[in-house]
């Protein structure tokens, strides 16, 4: 992923995405004859903030290693990165599953510029170098991944911890979030079987979709008794199937050596406690903290603990409500449903939602109409005590007008009653929602049932 | 006065105390370049117009008062130093008319100073006889039949010649020293970071160092100071602790330890290269040096080691000139792969694509371990004896080649060439500063070259030992003023 520092790798130039090509270039990231690299000292900051964050040891000494291979986007036709030195190892991510709690090693992350973009112009090919020279951290996991929404479960919240604590946009549309997918099946008890490696898949829909055609892919050929070739592979989104990109055994030799125009990586133990020390809270942490300050359900607390613009708004009404289990609820039902993705933001004021939720849990509203509120506040935040009072949202709780609702729905339903009546006692429900629907979805919930109990055991006797 | 005859000391005293002017100092340089040039070809750009421009902007800053202290001084700089006044080709098709968007930081270091000119270069600093230069050899000034030495051939040539008081070279694994021995001129490669490399374009990125090659010991000192500095934009750049060599190299040599290298003797040289460096060794002596005697048995493993580091190194630095985006481009390639191809081959000399091909293959899966990884624990068993000699000698000493200049064409095999490096690639190899000085002449009148090595940010000692030897033997390098045609 791409750091989110404002200066590249190893020049002065700016990282800002979007610019017009070739105008963030200078003779280093452009690798002129004299050029040299020297590393700006926040790209290791957030790249020894991502490996504190995934628990990873953090080496004193790492290396710079050059990968040579020629392409027209990488103009020193070399790429510096970490090879055998890399700058953390040794970490883990913890993942929700629909099995439980589960954890994923990771087994490094190190430190690399990227390249340019080729710009395939009719029959000619253009070159933007803007992007040589970005900062880039490669985080590789451990084969401890088993299925395609572990996956996807492994890549959201890896992107959540990596964007609270302000180490990268994570912007998978901007490129700034790209993931590469290593494959392998084998039958339980037998070692890994070979792997495959897609490249560059741009969503966690791709994802998804890959993993499940690559593992088809793979189990057929096994099945047919084939092969499984070490290969790299491309993955279609349109058709959704997977070909062959180019096969490991005539892959470049990258002859890898430390770079020599620049000393090893250091990391003092002064800069390490200085950098950790500003570590944002992470969602683990959060989530902890929902648990305990706030009373949530562990399911609830995992739901709002990340993207941070979720947490960030739950823990601003939260300390706002006197009912942040139901604002957990309300957010979960409501504004989950309303939000175009987990990263678009939120376009209600905190106080607002802490108080619809003190409405509903003080009765004035009902569960419904809370979230009608909230819908209605999201095309257009206003006072939601004023905006449930002009729409006659208010909760219905007079004694004698709903004792009429009871009788009447009853009354307009003797079908219904009767074959309550008989024994159907599902029959019941129709009932009460017929009385709730002659309030306007106003009433009591509690009151109205037990009114409409009451005008039943009057009609059984 | 003949301003090209005078040291960069005199110039100095001459130009601040307006005996002379940078004009004047300009002009007779540039006329004995036009003197020599057509039998030395020492230069690959030279530009009069812009030089006497320069000579007038450092006039003004004379008059002025404020100038530098090498503000008129006229100097040439190697063709592998990056300029914006004249292109910078590093003698290669390659990079045939390129021009740098930036000044080298050591020609920054030298405001004021008059940069005459590009001096040739074996092509892309691979060589030690400028022969391999694509734009035609550079001749001794004391025989034009014979080399200059290289890769620096260019500059010690034209220091040697009186064209310039002062050049720059680079040295990678002797560049700078073994040119300025066979030119009869001083050399020094300092400490591995002591002059930024930024704007020196890439050989061997662990090796390469810019050095100045100059006619004394003095002026050498003083133009070290000048080059010194750090820089925030090179990453092995250091701040190097001592930089009052003029000063320093005033001292007596009282009690200082040197001693001759063993096994940089025990190679086949000439006679007269052996009597010469002996006969220095026992002057030092009787100027009040205390001469010990140690063993460095790694040295004989330098050589290889360093082929192939500096190989290694230069496969990947080299591997940018593709001709994509600058240099030389082939035409009406119809693949990619095929410009590649053709542009690298068309681009660059048989002698850089030997050291490219095999770059190549000792950092090859299956060759890193027994090449690469083998050759880098040389280096550091090399570091360790060196940093061990140190604590018994102050000083090492050895020839800085087994020989004199040879003819043009003499030498036909590489490893004939390579092996004549024995005697500088350990310095290079262990980041330490050595000094190539003359110390007499063959009976054919070439003359001999003797290296001083010194442990890293101790130059001083170096220049002590080179200023007391001049002073004691009335040289301080003879001017080779009449090229012999």
């Amino acid at each position: 992923m791409e750091l989110k520092t404002q200066s590249k790798i190893f020049c002065a130039c700016s990282t800002a995405f979007g610019a017009a090509p070739n105008t963030q270039c200078c003779p280093v990231c452009m690798g002129l004859p004299g050029a040299l690299p020297v590393l700006n000292e926040e790209v290791l900051r957030l790249a020894v903030m991502a490996g504190t964050a995934l628990d990873c040891r953090i080496a004193p000494v790492s290396g710079h290693d050059r990968k040579n291979y020629f392409y027209p986007d990488l103009p020193k036709a070399y790429q510096i990165s970490q090879f055998d030195r890399p700058l953390c190892e040794g970490g883990h991510l913890d993942i929700d599953t629909p099995d439980g709690g589960k954890t994923i090693g990771i087994t490094r992350i190190h430190i690399e510029e990227d390249a340019g973009k080729l710009l395939h112009e009719g029959s000619r090919t253009l070159i933007d170098f803007n992007r040589c020279g970005v900062p880039l951290i490669e985080i590789v996991s451990e084969p401890d991944i088993r299925t395609a929404g572990e996956a996807v479960s492994y890549l959201k919240k890896l992107r959540a911890v990596i964007a609270s604590a302000g180490i990268s946009d994570c912007r998978m549309n901007e490129g700034s979030f790209r993931c590469d997918v290593n494959l392998s099946v084998h039958r339980p008890g037998t070692p890994f079987g070979t792997r495959t490696e897609m490249k560059n898949l741009n969503s966690f829909q791709s994802v998804q979709r890959a993993i499940e055609a690559e593992y088809a892919r793979q189990v057929s050929l096994l099945e047919q008794g084939e092969e499984i070739h070490q290969e790299t592979l491309r993955f279609d989104q349109k058709t959704g199937s997977v070909s062959v990109m180019r096969r490991k055994e005539n892959a470049d030799d990258y002859r890898y050596f430390p770079e020599p125009d620049m000393p090893p990586v250091q990391v003092t133990a002064a800069q390490l406690a200085r950098w950790t020390q500003d570590m944002p809270m992470l969602p683990d942490a959060r989530k902890q903290l929902y648990i305990s300050r706030f009373g949530l359900p562990q399911e609830a607390a995992a739901q709002l603990c990340y993207p941070r613009v979720r947490a960030d708004c739950f823990e601003a009404a939260a300390a706002l409500t006197h009912a942040p289990v139901v604002l957990a609820r309300l957010m979960i039902a409501e504004v989950f449903r309303l939000t175009e993705d987990e990263e678009s933001p939120i376009p209600i004021v905190p106080a607002h939602l802490a108080r619809v939720a003190d409405m509903a849990a003080e009765g004035l509203v009902n569960n419904n109409n809370a979230k009608r509120i909230i819908a209605a506040l999201w095309a257009e935040d206003t006072d939601p005590d004023a905006y449930a009072q002009a729409n006659n949202l208010l909760q219905l709780r007079d004694r004698d007008t709903l004792a009429a609702y009871a009788r009447q729905a009853a009354a307009e339903n003797p079908g219904m009653v009767q074959g309550y009546l008989k024994g159907k006692v599902n029959l019941k429900k129709a009932i009460m929602g017929a009385a709730m629907g002659l309030s306007g979805g106003r009433a009591d919930p509690v009151l109205l049932q037990q009114l409409v109990d009451e005008v039943l055991a009057a009609a059984a006797e | 006065m003949n301003p090209s005859d005078m040291t960069v000391r005199g110039l100095i005293d001459a130009l601040h105390n307006r005996q002379l002017s940078a004009a004047e100092v300009t002009e007779d340089c540039l006329q004995r370049i036009r003197h020599a040039e057509p039998a030395l070809h020492a230069f690959l750009a030279c530009d009069e117009a812009l030089a006497r421009s320069h000579a007038a902007e450092a006039d003004r800053m004379l008059q002025s008062g404020d100038a530098a202290r090498l503000c008129g001084i006229p100097f040439a700089a190697k063709d592998n130093i990056c300029t914006t006044d004249f292109p910078t080709t590093c003698s290669s098709r390659m990079l045939e008319g390129y021009r740098s968007p930036f000044d080298a930081f050591a020609l920054t270091r030298l405001k004021g100073a008059v940069c005459v000119g590009k001096t040739n270069m074996d092509e892309f600093a691979m060589g030690s006889s400028t022969e391999h230069s694509a734009f035609g050899p550079t001749r001794n000034p004391y025989d034009i039949a014979r080399v200059p030495g290289g890769s620096s051939g260019g500059s010690a040539c034209a220091v040697a010649a009186g064209m310039v008081p002062f050049a720059l070279g680079s040295d990678t694994g002797g560049s700078v020293r073994q040119p300025a021995a066979f030119c009869g001129v001083v050399g020094m490669r300092p400490t591995y970071g002591s002059i930024s490399r930024r704007g020196l374009v890439a050989f061997a990125s662990s090796l390469d160092q810019i050095g100045p090659i100059t006619r004394n010991a003095a002026d050498n000192a003083l133009i070290l100071e000048a080059l010194c500095a750090h820089d925030a934009q090179d990453a092995t750049s250091v701040i190097h602790p001592r930089r009052d060599f003029s000063r320093l190299m005033a001292q007596p040599l009282n009690g200082l330890r040197i001693s001759i290298v063993k096994e940089m003797m025990d190679v086949p040289m000439q006679s007269a290269v052996r009597e010469a460096v002996t006969s220095a060794v026992h002057l030092l002596e009787k100027l009040g040096a205390k001469i010990v005697t140690l063993s460095i048995p790694a040295v004989a493993d330098a050589l290889p080691a360093y082929y192939i580091i500096s190989g290694a190194e230069a496969s990947s630095n080299l591997a940018r000139y593709d001709g994509i985006r600058f240099g030389h481009r082939a035409e009406n390639c119809t693949t990619l792969e095929e410009v590649y191809l053709r542009s690298r081959s068309e681009g660059f000399g048989q002698e850089v694509k030997r050291r490219i091909l095999t770059g190549t293959h000792v950092l090859s899966a299956g060759y890193y371990q027994q090449y690469y990884a083998k050759a880098q624990r040389v280096r550091s068993v090399l570091k360790y004896q060196l940093a061990e000699a140190f604590r018994t000698a102050d000083v090492l000493i050895s020839p800085t080649a087994p020989e004199t200049a040879f003819r043009l064409g003499e030498k036909q095999s590489p490893v004939s060439l390579y092996a004549g490096d024995i005697h500088t690639v350990p310095a290079a190899m262990a980041g330490i500063p050595a000094l190539s000085i003359p110390c007499g002449k063959d009976s054919g009148g070439l003359p001999i070259g003797l290296q001083l090595m010194a442990p890293a940010f101790c130059e001083e000692l170096l220049y002590q030992a080179a200023y007391a030897l001049e002073r004691e033997t009335g040289t301080g390098a003879d001017i080779c003023g009449e090229v012999r045609v």
